[in-house]
């Protein structure tokens, strides 16, 4: 299943880092994310955008997550080449990442 | 000092949430509101580079362009509800927007209303005659002596705090945290002191809350069939109700379009963080790990729990560089083969930008549809799109240069692929931002009341 069937996000930039929040809609799913959303496969799954580390945040009050990007915005919004030089649209990419299994609700 | 019982709460609003925010959520706020305090946060990264620019064509300007549209339709509600105002229109030069304000406020025959201008922000002499480095390349500042416009060091709350408590109504600083412009007034009015870390850890939390107005409220949030939103073309900014323990409920005008929900408030708690356990502010370290999010009913969601630790030594400094132009041309292709002739013509532009000596420091070539957001991805690789746009991007050191990569663009017309549409190109000058850590006591901020004169 896609992880967008279990948690929304949104994208923040600052210099040539970004950030990518993923909150589940119910918290129940949140162990279940920590187990299968790690740093290393969102670097994978990013490869086409993020050139640095993965850091992971763990929000258990809230049933989020934090992945910092490092290198991730073409050298800084100010001065990238990119189109969207915010990487504002990388949260719907994160969130079309597969998650194996269903958890029960 | 006011006297502060605890049962009181301190309704603030947030008016805009970048420059060129929409007005009338903030027209709607103040008349309906009951506010207390109403913040407008202006001023992007760069914004207050391309501002010093402006300012050094023409003294009198140098602040936000929507300064006047604002407050033609906010002054007279607020005067009149005695809303106070704490805006970062000022941008590179708040004294000239607080002068400005009086002449709107005199125009609108507003009277008595007090208006100061929070200055120090701007230190860019401060920076060009020390020896300090980038903290993102960790390059030395001096080696961009000649090509820094500005130098502003985001400012803390304290500046803005003596202005209220001097009686200003509305207050235009420069470079300010953006949660310390709702910070301020919370230690204001609850008389917080500036040590009291665990207040100001959640007063942060409140401030970086509504800092992006509508971003709270249901907007940069829909996604049909997944997370609706009401009647978002008339999207209400929001409403912090702030307790004397800072702890807060965030709201919105009951008959403003959106939505307040769990999900909105998480989303922007963790907008442009990055450890959450350490976010760095002039005031205070803040920690969001123990804050806690509650939907009370109606549009209405309960946020506590935020925490804090000691301030640093030292304050960011945004310096903003000229670094260069960004030439650019875009094309369309359309039909069965669109992607063939399109990968065709980028491979034609790549020859012709070589072939005839482009002084190129790095390209970019993507197609719009296809990869121009994620790269080279699975995804990418299999569609087979009825229409895409060819984008052709170029850093080079003049101008000159960087007219050159639209041109080949455009010359696809009559020399590419076939069927190419709707070229257009542009060149742009690049205002670079890094930032370097300043000693606190490097930076002076200063209070003007602009006279009733």
């Amino acid at each position: 299943m896609k992880l967008r069937e279990l948690a929304h996000g949104r994208t923040g930039d600052k210099g040539d880092t970004l950030n990518v929040s993923v909150i589940c809609f119910d918290a129940r799913v949140y162990p279940h994310l920590v187990r299968h959303l790690t740093a290393e496969r969102v670097k994978a799954h990013l490869q086409g955008i993020v050139r640095g580390s993965v850091r992971r945040y763990e929000l258990p009050r809230i049933g989020a997550l934090n992945f910092v990007l490092e290198h991730a915005l073409g050298g800084g919004v100010t001065r990238s080449l990119a189109l969207d030089a915010h990487g504002k649209s990388v949260s719907a990419a994160l969130l079309d990442i597969d998650i194996d299994i269903a958890p029960p609700a | 000092m006011s006297t502060v019982t605890p049962s009181r709460t301190i309704r603030i609003g947030a008016g805009a949430g970048y420059s060129g925010d929409r007005i009338e959520p903030a027209v709607e706020l103040v008349e309906h509101g009951s506010l207390d305090y109403l913040v407008f946060e202006c001023l992007a990264e760069r914004t207050i580079a391309l501002a010093q620019q402006t300012r050094r064509r023409d003294a009198s300007l140098g602040y936000d362009p929507l300064l006047e549209a604002r407050w033609r339709a906010v002054l007279p509600h607020a005067a009149k509800r005695a809303v106070r105002i704490v805006t970062n229109m000022g941008a590179a030069n708040p004294i000239a927007a607080a002068r400005k304000t009086a002449e709107i406020a005199r125009e609108l025959r507003i009277d008595g209303l007090k208006i100061a201008a929070v200055t120090g922000d701007d230190v860019l002499d401060v920076v060009l005659a020390g020896d300090y480095r980038f903290e993102e390349s960790g390059e030395p500042v001096a080696a961009f002596k000649d090509r820094i416009v500005a130098a502003n060091a985001y400012l803390g709350a304290q500046p803005i705090v003596d202005a209220l408590r001097a009686g200003a109504d509305v207050i235009l600083t420069g470079r300010v945290a953006d949660p310390a412009l709702f910070l301020a007034p919370l230690i204001h009015a609850f008389g917080w002191s500036m040590d009291d870390w665990q207040r100001l850890g959640q007063g942060t939390v409140v401030g970086h809350l509504l800092e992006c107005a509508g971003q709270i409220t249901g907007g940069y949030f829909a996604d049909p069939g997944v997370k609706d939103v009401p009647n978002l073309a008339r999207l209400g900014f929001p409403i912090g109700e702030v307790r004397e323990d800072g702890s807060v409920v965030v709201t919105k005008v009951p008959h403003a379009g959106g939505c307040v929900s769990e999900a909105t408030c998480k989303e922007q708690l963790l907008y442009e963080i990055h450890d959450p356990q350490r976010y760095l502010q002039p005031d205070v370290v803040a920690d969001f790990t123990e804050v806690s999010v509650t939907q009370l009913g109606g549009e209405r969601v309960a946020v506590s729990g935020g925490r804090g630790g000691p301030r640093t030594g030292t304050l960011k400094t945004s310096v903003a560089y000229l670094d260069g132009f960004i030439g650019e041309g875009q094309i369309s292709y359309g039909g069965s083969g669109a992607q063939a002739r399109a990968r065709l013509a980028l491979d034609v532009v790549r020859e012709r930008l070589a072939m005839t000596g482009v002084a190129v420091r790095e390209l970019r070539c993507e197609l719009i549809g296809v990869d121009s957001l994620y790269g080279q991805t699975d995804a990418a690789r299999e569609t087979q799109p009825y229409e895409v746009r060819l984008r052709v991007a170029a850093r080079c050191d003049s101008f000159d240069e960087a007219m050159r990569v639209g041109n080949e663009v455009e010359t696809l017309y009559t020399n590419g692929p076939a069927g190419g549409g709707g070229v257009t190109k542009s060149v742009r000058e690049v205002i670079a931002v890094q930032s370097v850590l300043l000693p606190r006591e490097m930076v002076t901020p200063s209070v003007e009341i602009v006279g009733e004169d």
